[in-house]
């Protein structure tokens, strides 16, 4: 067996000697494009003035682009368009105004400063609750409210069961924003062919066949006139993954000057690229004497910022909230209003997790404190309330498969040693230090198939993936999918999956991603699907070929294929040494195809497409941290980590997933904010002022695993890459209010900063 | 973030620096390790004409003992300051923990004391330690060589008492007594950043209580600042939690800070309090 | 104005024209062909571009080409002998020390030239080395579980 092994990956040895191909090292000897960008948040652009005989790009001549529409086909939504460049008005920081191209990255930076814009300032709106309120301005005049989306739900009865519930506990949770910072900034290359009228656009994109639909509609061309490549790709995060105004500038001026050029973005832009979180819950759980919660109201604002991303528009985060607010808890009696709010900030896109980390935050901060408030252990609370059976349908309708909520519960219980750490605190407390435990169980919704992304009316619905799958006549097996991993280890791990099926080793298995000429259409790579989608897609495609080879070894060795068994790059007649190498059988394919069953087509290709219903990961996170009461200073000392994402078919990738998730997890709740000034500024624009951890800001993490059999999923596994992320925000701020419940201080805002905490704890002394 | 043009020239000596510089006055920037410089270029916030490098002159790398004084040439490596052997005494030492906290390894192999000290970042730890020690600045220029007091040095952010025809050549810090015993506190998010606030101290303790008291703090204003009134709580007293508490209330009296995303005023004056006292706990501990 | 400069970089000798605003990674990755040395921040934070300078990790976005002549400069194209791995190359693959690889040459030179300076570095020596550079993929714990590995083997 393959799966299951921590197999070194095949990515690694070009990366390790520094022979991988990011965009960056493709763009070199092209033109170089520079955008100038708007340096206010909101205005009207009265003139545009540039050198004489410098390559200059504005809205003018782009003139025949439409502009972007993300859509949802929704009642409760109001679709904004964005311009590829700015047209007469900029409407955040940052903004495309015009391109320019010259020989080199640093003298087109030199010709990008000598464009003149004259812009005439107006007051924006860059807040969250600003937005919202009555006299703010609005960011788009077809906008009410500066409200986008305002989606509600209220189930049957929901009014008699919260009202009648013994308890009312409620929280009002705060997300900063954030970015998700991948170390290789974006960018792209388009190198045109005249010879074939084609561009071959090499970006750093999470998804180049729907780059490639989008830019080829945008610009009214085949899509056959436009290859994408995704290459090497240094991280992504979900950054990568919406559609970037910039590519289509690129693209558009290869075929404009039928050359080469390309657009690197360095890390000042990239702080205005895409933005995430951003993000208001107020909630109220309704819990009877027990503690068990029946019935909860939600109110959640999402500030989207200026522009809808595409493709899945700015109604990602709310209507996953809607849809996923109740988390791993049941009960029947919900009331949701979730607003998508535009404000001339920097367009919102996903980032590992979308919602769900706030949403974790929310409801994890609930159960801490309600149960606080009723006197019952944290850990009882949720023991009351998880899901036990299965399939579960949630009150808004998801259907959870298998899971082992409790089960990952009570095992971090154990491994933590929730007593004695008990012990230790009230005697820390006693010396004047102030540690703390939170918890924070969850559930990770992945393998979003076209059912699931149905239910999003999207104009565009995503979900299946598709392989070609082909053994060679040499025997050797190559794998061409739609997904288009950045890191995650997919050419290694899907190898383990074929060669279990094939019976040979994964060395002989070749997977192919990342080229819209080599690959069949996929959506790429994002929202934990890749392993679960690609990975089934790969699945029933061996499993086809496999039977394809047993029908001509059948054939060959005269034993009926029920007998027939695949064993070290053999087909064997079970119990007995009669066989012979699959790649005899292969070459039997191609250049015997006189010799092949009846019926049989000659060659060994098969192709193959997945699209799950969606399956649930589950974890619980315990997170143990010390708060410096003087300065506010947070110490992550322990973190434990249970997960469950069925079967792991590279435990160490999957660790991997789990190590980088929760890493970004204490990255937004104690170190991340991206800070806007009133007048629409952003002021993060460094790594000195924007922070991600270093090694020194983050613990070891440690790792058990929970392993659910699930048939929702044809491999059994689940996904994991966003648990991380989603699970750790919540566990630290319990921690931290834990730490500091001797002052009765909660922190309910991310990230907790060391100033953020003092100010708290210098309230509660009665020094403010 | 690639930087604007600029003509450069490598000088082998100081002479033929303050030539240059005198020659192309506001146009020119010295260039020691560029661990700041060169940033602010990425960024185009620096944008110098001419870039005059003094890495090539040796004579300007230099850690020497005079009497009761230790010059230490402009060119010299953070790193060379973490070894506390390279200085004699407490100054060795103190030395060695504010260089540790100076960036990171990568950052400290390449940037200079001088450099650090002539960019005047107000949360910088050779300004704060000049400052602490009433180091004195050599400045040397066509007109000749001058010495600055430290406090007089650094005017406001980035903005130092040097002329643009001068070079910043050595600082000059006293050998402290061996009876010396100092703190050195940083309060930063993230390992390795410019400190949000910093706090120094130096402590003698005699048989009359504690004499020459010295208490700096970065990250309060424009420049680092000495803590005067908490000097003058200190100075002849006994050493005692509670005269460390009073010590670190005066300092935190003796600061205006300017808040920014990385702290706000009140916070930051919060942390001198909370780092002073920690300064000097540690300074009374020192073995 | 370009200027001819001469750069010698993992034992070979590069005669570069360049102008003095070229900083040391650009001109190994546009004029030296030596792509391996990312760019992450340009601004000296994320350690992405970190190279030796005569055995020093520095970071290779805040010096200029120009200042690096007769200087010694290995990048991580230099590490491996032909098809064997440097030892520290090696535990990054063994322990999963890399996912998307774009930070990896640079935290591999700068455990490279860390450990040949002081090779007994401890726990904490190596935890405040690595704390130099930035990888948002890793979570850090297998970088450091790979130099460690490393360093037993490098002794």
């Amino acid at each position: 067996m393959w799966v299951g092994r921590r197999l070194r990956r095949v990515e690694d040895p070009s990366l390790l000697r520094g022979e991988g191909r990011f965009v960056a090292d493709v763009a070199r000897g092209c033109g170089a494009i520079r955008f100038v960008r708007s340096p206010f948040a909101r205005g009207r652009i009265l003139s545009i003035e540039a050198p004489e005989e410098a390559t200059v790009i504005t809205a003018d001549d782009l003139a025949e682009i439409p502009p972007v529409k993300p859509m949802l086909h929704r009642d409760d939504f109001i679709p904004v368009e964005q311009p590829i460049l700015a047209k007469e008005q900029v409407t955040y920081a940052g903004q495309p105004i015009a391109a320019v191209i010259a020989p080199t990255f640093e003298e087109a930076e030199d010709l990008a400063e000598m464009v003149f814009v004259d812009i005439e300032p107006l007051d924006p709106v860059v807040d969250l609750d600003h937005a919202l309120d009555e006299t703010a301005p609005l960011v788009h005049p077809h906008v009410p409210a500066n409200t986008v989306i305002d989606a509600s739900l209220t189930t049957p009865g929901f009014d008699a069961a919260f009202h009648g519930a013994a308890y009312h506990v409620e929280i009002d949770v705060r997300s900063r924003r954030e970015n998700a910072t991948p170390l290789e900034a974006r960018g792209s290359h388009a190198a045109f062919d005249p010879r074939e009228n084609r561009v071959t656009l090499t970006a750093s994109t999470q998804g180049p066949h729907m780059l490639r639909t989008a830019l080829a509609d945008l610009l009214g061309i085949p899509e056959s006139e436009l290859r994408v490549i995704a290459p090497d790709v240094g991280g992504a995060f979900g950054q990568k993954y919406s559609l970037a105004m910039e590519d289509v500038v690129t693209v558009w001026a290869a075929r404009r000057f039928r050359r080469d050029v390309a657009w690197i973005e360095d890390r000042r832009e990239n702080f205005a690229s895409f933005h995430s979180r951003d993000q208001r819950y107020i909630v109220t759980g309704a819990f009877d004497e027990s503690g068990k919660l029946r019935a909860m109201r939600a109110d959640v604002r999402c500030n989207v910022g200026a522009y809808s991303c595409y493709p899945v528009t700015c109604g990602v985060e709310p209507l996953m909230a809607m849809a996923e607010l109740p988390g791993p808890y049941d009960f029947r009696n919900y009331a949701v209003r979730s607003r998508a709010v535009a404000s001339n900030a920097c367009p919102i896109a996903p980032y590992r997790g979308v919602s769900r980390p706030v949403i974790t935050l929310t409801l994890e901060r609930l159960m801490d404190k309600a149960a606080a408030r009723m006197g019952i252990d944290p850990v009882e609370i949720r023991r009351r309330n998880l899901v036990r059976e299965f399939p579960y349908t949630s009150v808004t309708g998801l259907v959870y498969d298998q899971g082992s909520y409790v089960e990952s519960l009570d095992r971090s219980v154990q491994l933590v040693d929730l007593e004695r750490f008990r012990a230790d605190q009230r005697a820390a407390w006693e010396q004047g230090r102030y540690i703390g435990i939170g918890f924070s169980t969850f559930s990770e919704r992945t393998g979003y198939g076209t059912s699931a992304f149905a239910a999003r009316k999207m104009d565009i619905t995503l979900g299946y993936e598709t392989i070609d799958l082909a053994m060679d006549p040499s025997g050797s097996v190559e794998v061409r999918v739609g997904a288009s991993p950045h890191g995650q280890g997919l050419r290694t791990s899907l190898s383990q999956l074929v060669a279990d099926e094939l019976g040979i080793d994964p060395k002989d298995v070749r997977i192919v991603h990342g080229d819209t000429d080599r690959t069949p259409y996929g959506w790429g790579t994002f929202a934990s699907r890749s392993m679960v989608v690609s990975g089934g897609a790969t699945k029933l495609g061996a499993t086809e070929l496999r039977r394809r080879l047993a029908d001509i070894a059948s054939e060959t060795l005269e034993a009926a294929v029920d007998d027939l068994q695949f064993h070290e790059g053999k087909v064997l007649v079970r119990g007995t040494d009669v066989g012979v190498p699959i790649r005899d059988l292969a070459r039997l394919a191609y250049h015997r195809s006189d010799k092949l069953p009846p019926g049989e087509e000659p060659g060994l290709r098969v192709k193959a497409t997945y699209d799950p219903a969606g399956t649930f990961s589950n974890a619980c996170h315990v997170a143990l941290v010390e708060v410096d009461l003087e300065t506010g200073a947070v110490a992550v000392q322990r973190f434990v980590v249970v997960e469950d994402a069925g079967v792991l078919v590279n435990p160490m990738i999957a660790d991997g997933q789990v190590h980088g998730g929760v890493a970004q997890g204490i990255a937004s709740a104690l170190y991340e904010e991206l800070v806007y000034d009133s007048d629409g500024n952003l002021l993060t624009t460094s790594l000195m002022d924007y922070l991600p951890p270093t090694i020194a800001e983050v613990p070891l993490i440690e790792i058990d695993h929970l392993v659910s059999e699930s048939d929702a999923t044809i491999t059994g596994a689940k996904g994991l890459g966003e648990g991380g992320t989603i699970g750790a925000p919540a566990a630290i701020l319990n921690a931290i209010t834990n730490a500091l419940s001797p002052l009765g201080i909660e922190v309910n805002e991310t990230p907790a900063t060391p100033e953020r905490i003092q100010k708290l704890i210098r309230q509660a002394q009665g020094a403010l | 973030m690639k930087p604007p043009r600029f003509e450069y020239r490598a000088p082998s000596d100081v002479e033929e620096v303050v030539g240059i510089l005198t020659e192309v006055g506001d146009e020119g920037k010295v260039l020691a390790g560029g661990q700041s410089l060169v940033p602010s270029m990425n960024f185009r916030l620096a944008r110098p004409g001419l870039l005059v490098d003094i890495n090539g002159v040796k004579a300007l790398d230099y850690i020497q003992r005079s009497g009761d004084r230790i010059l230490i040439g402009t060119l010299t490596r953070h790193s060379c300051l973490e070894n506390a052997a390279a200085v004699p005494g407490p100054l060795g030492r103190l030395l060695a923990t504010a260089a540790h906290h100076v960036g990171h390894m990568p950052i400290r192999v390449r940037g200079t004391f001088g450099g650090s000290v002539a960019h005047a970042d107000p949360a910088a730890e050779w300004c704060m330690v000049s400052v602490l020690l009433d180091a004195e600045i050599i400045a040397v220029g066509s007109r000749g060589r001058r010495t600055i007091p430290a406090e007089d040095f650094f005017r406001t952010v980035f903005t130092t008492a040097l002329e643009p025809y001068e070079l910043l050549s050595e600082v000059i810090l006293p050998v402290l007594p061996d009876s010396a015993r100092f703190g050195f506190v940083e309060f930063s998010r993230r390992a390795g950043d410019f400190a949000i606030v910093a706090s120094s101290v130096v402590i003698d303790v005699g048989s009359n209580g504690i004499i020459n008291p010295r208490v700096a703090l970065a990250g309060v204003g424009g420049t680092p600042v000495r803590a005067r009134s908490a000097e003058a709580v200190l100075a002849g007293s006994a050493p005692s939690a509670e005269l460390f508490r009073a010590a670190a209330d005066a300092a935190a009296g003796d600061v205006e800070p300017m808040g920014d995303i990385h702290g706000s005023s009140e916070y930051r004056r919060h942390l001198v309090r909370v780092l002073t006292r920690r300064a000097l706990e540690r300074a009374a501990s020192e073995a | 104005m370009k200027t001819p400069v001469k750069l010698r970089v993992n034992g070979q000798a590069h005669e570069i024209f360049v102008e003095p605003r070229k900083t040391l990674a650009d001109a190994l990755r546009d004029d030296c062909g030596l792509t391996g040395t990312h760019l992450g921040c340009e601004h000296g934070v994320c350690g992405a571009c970190t190279v030796l300078l005569d055995g020093d990790p520095v970071r290779a976005c805040l010096m200029f080409a120009i200042q690096c002549q007769d200087m010694e400069i290995r990048t991580v194209e230099g590490l491996a002998d032909g098809e064997e791995l440097h030892p520290m190359q090696r535990a990054f693959w063994e322990k999963h020390g890399l996912q998307c690889g774009f930070c990896t040459p640079g935290f591999l030179m700068l455990a490279v030239g860390a450990l040949e300076r002081k090779p007994d570095m401890d726990e904490e020596e190596l935890k405040e080395m690595l704390s130099s550079n930035l990888c948002r993929c890793t979570g850090y714990q297998n970088i450091l579980a790979a130099v460690r590995a490393a360093q037993a083997e490098m002794q």
